[in-house]
């Protein structure tokens, strides 16, 4: 990953319209791997879901199928050095940031092999290794710790970012406004991503937020750099990624990406809400959204560049292949044993 | 007497207590959905609408704070968290500001009458930030009232007393409690705030528990039975102020004390009671106190470490026959078997 940021960084052109202008100066191997992130993501994911019902999972789970381009388009522009929070919806990032499929899944299976040895579940994963440090599930708090992290690394005079994902209720939590400001004050390398999926657990945006809310106007009433992203376009949001890269790691402050998605699950568990027959959103609403989906349109991108439908069909079975071996290893791995729950807490 | 679950009761004594005064409003994440706090605001908010029940972005300290401000103008809001544990975001508010109001002010400044719903989460997989049970902590400061209804009629009981009281009151509410049913009370009687109850008659060993170890306590007194032990149940159900009348009377009798509590033993409630004990009691003792709860480490997901994490009926049984130097015979099947189901 850091081989391509690099690259990236020197001199790739960012185009500020849409993934598919992006896309005609996008070499084809990033192309590439932002198009496996995503699958991979979604059908990980998917994977889960789908085992979830055995309810062998003990572990609430929100997940992020829809959501994969933030993911994917973020962390595929970041260099090996720079580190990843995230909040609770964190499967996508911490797979994009390059945390092990068997850490993942054994996490949720409550298993040894899991990246946090089965103790903390699918809201508390990490993998320090890959540079995803940990996600945590109360709002905001992760918010702050990048902002921490990215205090250490302006500390340490070194041109590392540190990247916060989170989503968009939680820029109503005090926590949010206080860790921006420090950060602007002082021009701290931080990126914060959000994620508006419309919703926070089941409340739109109209109950939470005032009519005609334009989060970036606020944040830049902070004096930091924000923009809106399309969300469901991992090419876009991969070359504003970039673009906000540069300026982070010049030391020009933090950078504010509002990242429009949505959420296709019910907020916690595997199901869609209009199978659950909740009534907060319509499945018309739902089909709209699925119709932009991320992975059907990186796909097409791909296809439009020239790669066979082969070659494409082969890797994808590959990840299917891995996704598969994960969840029987998984599966496979030991329970912790019960004299290990004393063990780590100083 | 009627039965109805704890989900139902806390539903009708906030309804009822909604009627009797109509600067009751209920507000906090999810209290207007149709799922809304297991159920327990539903009615409220089919029958005195959105101007009453209403749902609040996420922001529970800013909440806290509202909340006081329109307490001191004379409404009565209760902030419902769906996880106790999104409480430690309110604390400024809660102890630095309602907790000291009538106190520091010295009573110029009225009162500012907070009712709080804390969910405490449990099993599972909740881990280690879903599942705290806050009652100590928040015990610690005077000027908070904090209950922990475990049966139903105090469910509604208590939540009638703290909508009807002057003082900033916290109830707990742990999740394994709201399906269980009981007898409650058609009419509109407050539980007191600071007794507590001595639901199960015995001679042999008083449990002490709070919230669901009750239910545990109960189960476990039980089992004993059939060993020929009676065990005496006393439901603290208001952890400030306490009932130390209540605790020293069933020790008194007894002779053998087993604390049990939500919530982690050291600096906990379980170690509030057994100094108490210790203080005012001590020469009625046969046995060392006997202070159960949760392991001490942060609650982890992983299933069998989570089945060793919290304690249980015959954690409880158990210390009794070794407070009475007793084996025992047929413990074996007196925990539930976990039926729960997720997504959570
Ligand atoms: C401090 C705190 N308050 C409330 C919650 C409960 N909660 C968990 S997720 C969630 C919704 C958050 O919505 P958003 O930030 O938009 O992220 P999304 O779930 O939509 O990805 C809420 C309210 C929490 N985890 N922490």
């Amino acid at each position: 990953m850091a081989k391509r940021a690099l690259h990236a960084q020197s001199g790739f052109p960012i185009d500020k319209g849409t993934g598919d202008s992006v896309m005609k100066e996008l070499p084809g191997e990033i192309l590439r791997d932002l198009y496996r992130a995503v699958f991979r993501i979604r059908r990980t994911e998917e994977t889960l879901a789908s085992l979830y019902p055995e309810q062998e999972m003990r572990t609430p789970t929100h997940f992020g199928i829809g959501q994969e381009a933030v993911a994917a388009g973020v962390c595929g522009a970041l260099g090996d050095d720079d580190v990843v929070y995230s909040h609770h919806r964190c499967h996508n990032h911490y797979l994009a940031r390059g945390g092990s499929l068997l850490g993942l899944v054994a996490e949720l299976y409550g298993r040894i092999d899991g990246c946090a040895n089965g103790r903390g579940g699918s809201v508390h994963l990490t993998s320090r290794e890959t540079g995803f440090v940990v996600s945590s599930a109360i709002l905001g708090q992760t918010i702050a710790a990048a902002t921490g992290s990215a205090l250490a690394f302006q500390l340490d005079k070194t041109p590392r970012v540190a990247v916060t994902f989170f989503g968009e209720a939680t820029c109503e939590e005090g926590v949010f406004y206080e860790s921006l400001n420090f950060a602007a004050v002082r021009r701290l390398p931080v990126l914060l991503v959000c994620e508006n999926n419309l919703y926070s657990t089941e409340s739109p945006l109209s109950v939470r937020q005032p009519a005609g809310t334009d989060l970036c106007e606020r944040v830049r009433a902070f004096k930091v750099t924000a923009e809106r992203v399309d969300g469901n376009d991992v090419v876009a949001v991969y070359g504003r990624t970039l673009a906000a890269l540069d300026q982070l790691r010049a030391g020009e402050g933090p950078v504010f990406l509002e990242c429009m998605t949505y959420r296709w699950r019910e907020h916690v568990g595997p199901n869609f809400d209009h199978e659950a027959g909740r009534s907060y959103r319509d499945k018309a609403e739902l089909d709209r959204w699925m119709d932009r989906c991320p992975v059907k349109r990186a796909r097409a991108l791909i296809v439009a560049s020239g790669t066979g439908e082969s070659e494409v069909l082969s890797w994808e079975s590959a990840i299917e292949d891995e996704i598969q071996t994960a969840v029987a290893a998984a599966k496979g791995s030991p329970w912790p044993e019960t004299r290990t729950l004393f063990d780590n807490i100083y | 007497m009627r039965e109805l679950t704890y989900v139902d009761a806390l539903s009708e004594g906030l309804v009822q207590a909604m009627e009797a005064d109509d600067g009751i409003f209920v507000t906090g994440i999810a209290v207007d959905y149709p799922s809304g706090i297991f159920g327990s605001t539903v009615e409220a908010a089919r029958r005195f609408g959105p101007s009453r029940v209403f749902d609040a972005p996420a922001m529970e300290n800013a909440l806290t704070g509202i909340a006081i401000g329109a307490a001191a103008m004379g409404k009565r809001p209760v902030v419902v968290h769906p996880r106790n544990d999104f409480m430690f975001l309110a604390f400024d508010q809660m102890i630095n500001l309602a907790a000291k109001w009538k106190y520091m002010y010295g009573s110029h400044a009225g009162s500012v009458p907070i009712v709080v719903r804390g969910v405490i989460g449990r099993g599972w997989g909740q881990g280690a930030t879903h599942s705290q049970s806050l009652q100590s902590v928040l015990a610690h400061f005077p000027g908070l009232q904090v209950v922990m209804p475990a049966l139903p009629q105090d469910a509604k009981g208590l939540t009638i007393a703290a909508l009807t009281g002057d003082a900033p009151t916290v109830i707990l509410e742990h999740r394994s409690l709201y399906p269980i049913a009981g007898p409650v009370d058609q009419a509109f009687a407050p539980t007191p705030i600071g007794k507590a109850a001595v639901v199960r008659d015995g001679t042999d060993v008083s449990v002490v528990a709070s919230s669901y170890m009750v239910v545990e306590a109960m189960r476990a007194a039980e089992s004993l039975e059939q060993d020929g032990v009676s065990v005496e149940v006393v439901d603290l159900r208001s952890i400030r102020p306490l009932d130390e009348e209540t605790i020293l009377a069933s020790v008194r009798k007894t002779g053998c004390l087993i604390v049990a509590d939500t919530s982690w033993v050291l600096y906990g409630v379980a170690s509030e009671v057994a100094a108490l004990v210790a203080e005012k009691a001590f020469h009625s003792l046969k046995a060392p106190v006997y202070r159960i709860g949760l392991a001490d480490s942060p609650a982890p997901v992983s299933q069998p470490l989570e089945d060793a994490f919290y304690p249980k009926a015959s954690t409880i049984a158990k210390a009794a026959l070794t407070l009475l130097g007793r084996t025992h015979s047929h413990l074996g099947d007196i925990d539930l078997a976990d039926e729960f189901k997720g997504p959570y």
